[in-house]
């Protein structure tokens, strides 16, 4: 309870503080960009699984919304981000069948090998993609009605904001369930599930649709609050990122990502002025730390703090 | 078909380059037990410590002859200046982790290394061909071959033998494989098995920065070559099965084949080739060519 | 006679030079408690292993109420009703004890869920009863990487239960259990399998309680079956006595 109170808290503090900083607006919706897709690598990470390429399904959601506005016209909130849900869960589907196979470091780097198949494919094919210039997103008509940007750029922070509460819920609920407490399952004990009669594949291919489904969502947020997107979003840094976020927030539960997203966000605003060369180092150094010194990450310290709230 | 042979050579030499950062890695994932996400930085830091001394060297108009060792020389210096330091400071708190712990160490390096090459070499890209030219061409049947080309594929089997040669018949090279076989026997038995891992370690540095160092006169260097040299160094490695040395051998000549069928047939699919021979491979084998399923005992 | 349950013919496994399997004949009949004894390494936790899906016989068949399962993966086997515990438990050691039994109860019984919580009352409730079956009903919420070695095997033998099987495997299951533990655990056992019917095999060291338990004694050594009988007559042939029970 205690814990969902803070959680809470958290949220509502990071609704209120673009209120008083309008500049923040920006820099939350991609908080929350980013969040979404950090949750997904936060599933696989539950089962001892690294992707170190889920950029690829953040630009095949931001792409998909690329294309939609750009090529095909289609200049509708609602319908681009189902859109990019779903046509990145096609990806995930078919990727992923191919990766449940894989473990460890295969799982890892087969990953980041068809994540830059994809930034190749997506700087190669200048017809659909726009190549190295990529797709301008128009902001588009929501629920029928043509909206100015600053009130776009507000329903997409706060709408958002709402679509994370409810997929935190959704995921939360998956976490406890059979399948998702088979995740960890997956990492300590493989050979026991089996055993149970259970199909891990069909476990972690569920976990890897999902996943590909949040980053999708995430990737469609960014490319309509950025209104640019290029094949860079693919690339492997950017998956680094996602991983680092998951990481960082901490894995323990839902809200994790999206404070670890919030808190790298931050720093990122600052890195730009004051250190724009050294971002991956920021990135690299803040792995390192986290894994060292902070291994259940910040979603790690409530944990702690609602423990000793909950035991006298 | 008389252009034929002159692509296969072409495709081998690339593969010569990619089979020094797979054999490295193969070679420490085998003793370490880590799959080092880092090590293709070592290939770019090589190719950049290279055409810089290749550089002074040359513009304080020196013979061009000597722009050939150089290329050995910044590789042995690479590998001197970062292998024991990475490996006590990184590596080692990785052992005996989990391999998500590893992963993620091994990452965020790769990270770190990526922006201070920028920061040390800046972004511009740089060329430095001297030990191309000074080794000129060779006319064989009426057809031209770049001896430079020749030379990489030579030099990529020469370090197959001399990894065998190493490995069976110097004392280094018998600590090295029993420490393979057994870490904790090897310590009773009074092999210092830090200094084998700091050894084997330093060695696959020094093969990625070789490889580096021998891929700039041919094609310079640039931001990002890290990235892509660990992904095809792991491609081949795991065609060939992980820690099999003369596996990431064949494996390498077979991407270099399919580099060149695809450019034959479909040319643009060529970059993705070797990920395409990977996924057929591994979807048949999982554990690569020469690799073996280890089952845990239950 | 009726058909046997399980049916092993002419089975053959060898890892490196070493013949795991050099031939094993060997049928478990319907309803029988049978015991299978033999010094380390003589091949008992690979018959399990073969018998499983977990090892593929390089030769020989193996059948399941005359269907062939020589290559079904073990989730197969499993879901045809053979279940196993382990010699060295396999645990899920992220999950407590309490979580270990949800989740193999759950795989029984309505796995493919993702919006519901795996501890539904009824499941609650089943994995409860066997953590009380097998005595560890004050463990529940304990973190199963923290047991000793005895509560990790009981924890694994009651995974093993959870699943309703016809068939059940067990590779040891006292070994690691404190000696006044072993005949009050064997009699619950017994007496839970008896009640359901399932037809148990286990691996034992303990002579006393291969005499008090099985029904019938199968002797391994170096990968074959070289005796098979009953407790009385197996454990008195002087063959038998020197080479194996004299090795133990
Ligand atoms: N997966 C395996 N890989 C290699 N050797 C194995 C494997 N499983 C069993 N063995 C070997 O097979 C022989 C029989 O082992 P096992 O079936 O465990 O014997 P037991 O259970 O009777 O002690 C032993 O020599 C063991 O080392
Ligand atoms: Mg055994």
């Amino acid at each position: 309870m205690l814990h969902f109170i803070i959680i809470l808290a958290l949220a509502a503090a990071f609704a209120a503080i673009p209120a008083f900083f309008p500049w923040l607006a920006f820099v939350f919706t991609l908080v929350l960009a980013k969040g979404f897709a950090a949750l997904g690598v936060a599933i696989l990470l539950r089962a001892g699984l690294i992707s170190i390429g889920h950029a690829l399904f953040y630009a095949v959601g931001a792409y998909t919304v690329g294309f939609l506005s750009s090529r095909a016209g289609v200049n509708l909130l609602i319908p681009q981000l189902v859109a990019a849900a779903v046509v990145s869960g096609l990806f995930g589907l078919v990727i992923g069948l191919f990766m449940v196979r894989y473990r460890g470091i295969f799982f890892a780097m087969l990953n980041l090998a068809v994540s830059m198949v994809g930034y190749t494919l997506l700087s190669k094919l200048y017809t659909l993609t726009g190549g190295t210039d990529g797709l301008s997103i128009a902001t588009p008509r929501v629920l029928g009605m043509t909206v100015g940007r600053e009130a776009f750029e507000a329903i997409l922070l706060y709408g958002g904001l709402g679509l994370a509460f409810v997929v935190g819920i959704v995921v939360h609920r998956y976490l406890k369930s059979p399948m998702g407490e088979a995740l960890p399952a997956v990492e300590s004990n493989e050979i026991r599930l089996e055993y149970l009669g259970i199909a891990v594949p069909r476990v972690l291919l569920f976990a890897y649709v999902g996943s590909a489904v949040l980053a999708g969502i995430g990737g469609a947020i960014h490319a309509l609050i950025v209104g640019h997107i290029t094949p860079d979003l693919a690339y492997w840094t950017t998956s680094g990122q996602l991983v680092l976020v998951a990481v960082l927030g901490g894995i323990g539960g839902v809200a994790g990502p999206f404070i670890g997203a919030t808190f790298l966000e931050s720093v990122r605003a600052a890195a730009v002025i004051y250190a724009p060369d050294a971002w991956n180092i920021i990135i690299g150094a803040g792995l390192l730390v986290v894994i060292f010194f902070l291994p259940r990450g910040l979603h790690g310290l409530i944990e702690r703090i609602t423990r000793k709230g909950e035991r006298p | 078909m008389d252009f034929l042979l002159p692509m296969l050579v072409d495709g081998l030499a690339a593969s010569a380059l990619i089979f020094f950062i797979a054999v490295g890695l193969t070679l420490v994932f085998s003793v370490l037990r880590v799959l080092n996400v880092a090590h293709g930085s070592f290939y770019a830091v090589g190719a950049y410590v290279a055409v810089t001394i290749g550089g002074v060297v040359m513009s304080a108009g020196a013979p061009q002859w000597l722009s050939f060792p150089i290329l050995f020389l910044s590789a042995a210096l690479t590998a001197a200046l970062l292998g024991p330091v990475i490996e006590r400071t990184f590596i080692r708190f990785t052992y005996g982790k989990p391999e998500a712990v590893q992963i993620l160490v091994t990452f965020a390096l790769f990270l770190i290394f990526e922006d201070l090459q920028k920061l040390v070499f800046g972004v511009q890209a740089y060329y430095q061909d001297a030990a191309v030219n000074v080794l000129g061409i060779s006319d064989i049947g009426g057809i031209i071959y770049l001896n430079y080309q020749l030379l990489l594929i030579a030099l990529a089997a020469a370090v197959v033998v001399a990894l065998r040669v190493m490995l069976h018949h110097t004392r280094l090279g018998k600590m090295i494989v029993a420490v393979v076989a057994d870490p904790e026997v090897s310590a009773t038995l009074g092999i210092d098995t830090r200094r084998v891992y700091m050894a084997a370690f330093t060695i696959g540095v020094f093969l990625a920065a070789l490889g580096g160092a021998l891929a700039s006169p041919n094609s310079g260097v640039a931001p990002g070559l890290g990235a892509e040299a660990i992904v095809l160094g792991f491609a081949v490695a795991a065609i060939g099965g992980l820690g099999q040395i003369e596996g990431a051998a064949l494996a390498a000549v077979i991407v270099g084949i399919a580099r060149v069928l695809a450019i034959y047939y479909v040319p643009q699919l060529e970059p993705v080739a070797p990920y395409l021979v990977m996924l057929a491979v591994l979807l048949v084998r999982p554990y690569g060519l020469f690799g073996a399923a280890t089952q845990r005992k239950i | 006679m009726s058909a046997p349950l399980l049916s092993v013919r002419g089975v053959r496994v060898a890892f490196g030079g070493v013949k795991a399997a050099d031939g094993v004949d060997l049928d478990v009949n319907a309803g029988e408690f049978l015991a299978i004894i033999g010094p380390n390494g003589s091949g008992k936790t690979t018959f399990i292993n073969l018998a499983t899906g977990y090892v593929k016989p390089q030769a020989g068949t193996i059948r399941l109420e005359g269907r062939d399962i020589t290559s079904a993966r073990p989730r197969d086997v499993t879901k045809l009703g053979i279940a196993r515990a382990f010699q060295i438990p396999q645990l899920f050691t992220e999950h407590t004890v309490l979580e270990n039994l949800m989740l193999a109860v759950a795989a029984n019984q309505g796995f493919w869920r993702w919006q519901s919580p795996l501890g539904s009352p009824a499941v609650r409730e089943a994995a409860m009863d066997l953590l009380t079956t097998v005595g560890l009903a004050d463990m529940v919420g304990a973190s199963s990487n923290a047991l000793n070695e005895g509560a990790r095997k009981l924890t694994d033998i009651a995974l093993a239960l959870a699943l309703k099987p016809r068939l059940l495997l067990l590779d040891e299951p006292t070994a690691g259990v404190s000696t006044d533990e072993k005949f009050p655990l064997m009699d619950r056992l017994a007496a839970v399998l008896r009640e359901r019917g399932v037809t148990a095999v286990f691996v034992e060291h303990d002579m006393d309680l291969v005499r008090r338990y099985a029904d019938r004694v199968v002797v391994w050594n170096q990968g074959r079956v070289v005796a098979d009988g009953a407790p009385d007559a197996v454990l008195t042939d002087p063959a038998v006595l020197r080479d194996v029970v004299g090795v133990l």
